[in-house]
């Protein structure tokens, strides 16, 4: 097998392959709008990269899709398909605010509880859920669509009652200073602070400029610790087997209700924690009247079908999703361009991943030109090749 | 085998070279970033829309609009960025101050915020804000406010004249300060109405506490027109176009606001007039008084009809089918609110006093 081949056949190839036909096809869109499809490139990987706050900015916007992605691809793993990420994130920043609101505690006890109770929020929801088709047989997809609607509502319930609205503004009341979490929080805009910053540029401007806070950080070891939950223990052995053939495990002495609930509650704490870390990570540290969804969730979904729903592969699945949105945005403001055509190219991406057996079929194509070629050079010289030498 | 590794070869130097050209790419566009430059001379404005979006057929849209009016007046360079969640406020005036813009506008009320924390972390660009105010004092930040009240009255005049039935409804978007102008000017102009013609056309008023919520417009114009209201108001943007929904099927007057919402939805028929928030005009001439000096910022600008930013919509086709005199009439109690003759309630205590003094 080539080297290429082999790449084709690997988890990778459908991820890159869609990636590079999705650009190709926002070249094509680019070019017929009238836009120059190189030059919106540039601006695209500039405004994504082209400074160490750019940078910043894509991992701020990284965190949540990162989370609700490993969300997703951990309910499908289990068989079960989340769409209710967005709902559950709701819920998580609508907790964690009137938590945050309410409480004011030193920030060693507020953040940690702050973050349990949008974890508990979206937990709920999920397992709500779970309970919904363990119990009553009712498909996921059907009830956690409701729910997305029910958590979106009740948010701009919480953001108009008398207790939370912030009098004249679209929001509701900030949370307590104690319970953010960005990098240097409250230091930072001291005047020690400031003056240290000052003699670091690029530490000022990633830190100082942005909300660049810890949530990453969480959101990677909540993917390292649900791939390993999912591949080297009991419980993830169960949940999977849950998913795999449902009969089956039942069969050998598993409770497949008791998992369905577990997989859509852990499913759901972890956007629920997706939520808690917008609202303690990045201003404006509250929630907002919605007049629509967000996304976060569905981006999520996003991000876990293009990481083929590997934990682990929402990691750079979730960098590449924000730097598409983020870096988006300078195409619009540098070439004049639509942000649409980024939605055309994150829609192309999805759509490929979305087809497994494109670089499967690709693979066969190579392999079946090898064949060709092989057996033309046996023919000439009259010995067959070696399989590594290829 | 030759072949084989022929093609891999070209494979990978494709690949390279796609790399290498987009870097390359990359390279240029950084460039041509810097040479746009205020320092040389080139005067360069941007804008950051909430996240109604560019085409938002309200302010953002025609804030856009005076953008592009100021590039073909004075040839200067003008670009947006579009938010697309709360949370790009921030980000995105973020990116025009590092795209080197000479002034940076936010639009609505909802950046209100994150514009005066740009202003006061940037001091040396200037900003402005449309419906916003300058809360902290910054010296380079200008909120441009609007007497929404003064073209509501002029509309409360039209509708307290069109009704037959003697009752008017106001559907407003959210209970703050800035929409309950809209909704006192209103009364105040069917008052002042009720006082000319020797009427008693009576009003009710409810909020959707949504700007972006169509069915709840609905659901609430479907109420008020079976009270029996038939000439209903709104300033709730997206909420208030189920308004116009429910009006143009149930065949009762309706009444846009900030923009010509009769040119805009030209499929609802009974669209009698809107009341103008000339945002495209404000946005020109504060531009201009920005970056000529005339405007130091630091202040709140509140424009007016005295300042002929607000106004009726021109197109009166319909109304004229109502009362071809009464177009001619409103714009003379536009008039009247210019001279200062009127001076429009916007506060529910100077509504009760206006009243009053009727």
């Amino acid at each position: 097998m080539s080297k290429l081949e082999k790449f084709l056949r690997g988890r990778f190839a459908a991820a890159v392959v869609a990636v590079l036909v999705g650009f190709a096809i926002s070249a094509i869109v680019l070019a017929a709008a009238g836009y120059n499809p190189i030059g919106s490139f540039a601006a695209l990987f500039n405004g994504a990269f082209g400074r160490p706050k750019y940078i910043a900015n894509v991992i701020i916007k990284a965190t949540p899709i990162l989370l609700t992605g490993v969300s997703v691809a951990f309910a499908f793993k289990t068989g079960l398909f989340n769409i209710g990420a967005e709902g559950q994130y709701i819920l998580g920043t609508t907790l964690a605010t009137i938590v945050g609101v309410k409480l004011n505690l030193p920030m060693p006890l507020q953040v940690p509880i702050v973050l349990a109770s949008g974890i508990i929020g979206g937990a709920a929801l999920g397992a709500f859920v779970g309970w919904l088709k363990a119990h009553f047989g009712i498909h996921e997809v059907i009830t956690s669509i409701m729910c997305n609607w029910i958590a979106f509502y009740l948010c701009n319930f919480v953001v108009m009652s008398d207790a939370f609205h912030k009098p004249n503004s679209t929001s509701a009341l900030q949370v307590n200073g104690s319970s953010y979490t960005m990098i240097l929080g409250n230091w930072k805009k001291s005047p020690d602070g400031k003056a240290f910053l000052k003699g670091i540029p690029w530490l000022r401007e990633i830190v100082a400029k942005t909300d660049l806070n810890y949530g990453f950080i969480i959101a990677v070891i909540v993917a390292i610790l649900i791939s390993v939950v999912l591949t080297r223990t009991k419980l993830g052995y169960e949940l999977r087997a849950v998913g795999f053939n449902r009969d089956a495990a039942r069969f050998s002495g598993i409770s497949v209700e008791r998992n369905i609930v577990l997989s859509m509650l852990i499913a759901g704490a972890i956007s629920g924690l997706a939520g808690a870390l917008t609202i303690t990570g990045i201003s404006p540290h509250t929630i907002t009247l919605l007049a629509a969804m967000e996304s976060y969730g569905f981006n999520g979904m996003s991000v876990a079908f293009i990481a083929a729903c590997s934990p682990l592969g929402c990691i750079p699945a979730s960098i590449l999703f924000a730097s598409l949105i983020y870096g988006g945005m300078s195409v619009q403001q540098v070439m004049g361009a639509p942000s649409d055509i980024i939605n055309i190219m994150i829609g192309t991406i999805v759509f490929f991943t979305a087809l497994p057996g494109v670089t499967p079929m690709l693979a066969d194509m190579v392999a079946k030109k090898r064949k060709e070629q092989e057996s033309i050079k046996v023919s000439k010289d009259g010995t067959p090749l070696p399989e590594k030498e290829v | 085998m030759l072949d084989a590794k022929m093609t891999r070869r070209t494979f990978a130097a494709t690949m390279g070279a796609g790399a290498l050209a987009a870097l390359a790419g990359c390279g240029g566009g950084g460039a041509e970033g810097g040479d746009a430059d205020a320092a040389e001379g080139n005067v360069k404005i941007e804008m950051v829309t909430d996240t109604g979006g560019v085409n938002d057929q309200s302010f953002n849209q025609l804030a856009w609009a005076g953008m592009k009016q100021l590039e073909a007046d004075n040839g200067w360079e003008v670009s947006y960025i579009e938010s697309k969640q709360d949370a790009d406020y921030a980000t995105n005036l973020d990116k025009a101050y590092d795209d080197g813009a000479n002034l940076i506008w936010g639009i609505g009320f909802a950046m209100a915020e994150a514009v005066n924390n740009a202003a006061e972390q940037n001091d040396d660009v200037q900003f402005a804000l449309i419906d916003g105010t300058n809360d902290n004092g910054a010296e380079n930040l200008t909120g441009v406010l609007f007497k929404a009240q003064e073209p509501s009255f002029a509309v409360g005049y039209i509708a307290a004249r069109a009704s037959k039935s003697g009752k008017v409804g106001f559907v407003g978007g959210m209970s703050s300060e800035t929409i309950q102008q809209f909704e006192y000017g209103f009364y105040a102009g069917i008052e002042y109405a009720n006082k000319e013609q020797g009427t008693s056309v009576t009003y009710q008023g409810q909020y959707a506490e949504s700007f972006g919520d169509a069915a709840k417009g609905k659901s609430i114009a479907q109420k008020m027109i079976k009270d029996g209201c038939d000439v209903l108001y709104h300033a709730a943007g997206g909420t208030g176009v189920g308004m116009l929904e429910a009006c143009n099927d149930a065949g009762v007057w309706s009444i846009g606001v900030d923009q010509d919402q009769a040119v805009l939805f030209p499929d609802y028929t009974t669209i009698i007039t809107s009341a103008l928030k000339k945002v495209d005009e404000a946005v020109v001439s504060v531009s201009n008084g920005i970056i000529d000096g005339s405007i130091a910022g630091g202040d709140n600008i509140i424009l007016g009809a005295a300042e002929d930013a607000i106004g009726i919509a021109p197109t009166h086709d319909v109304l004229d089918t109502i009362n071809p005199d009464l177009y001619n009439e409103a714009l003379e109690v536009i008039e009247k609110i210019k001279s200062g003759d009127i001076v429009v309630p916007d506060t529910k205590d100077a509504l009760d006093e206006y009243i009053a003094s009727l």
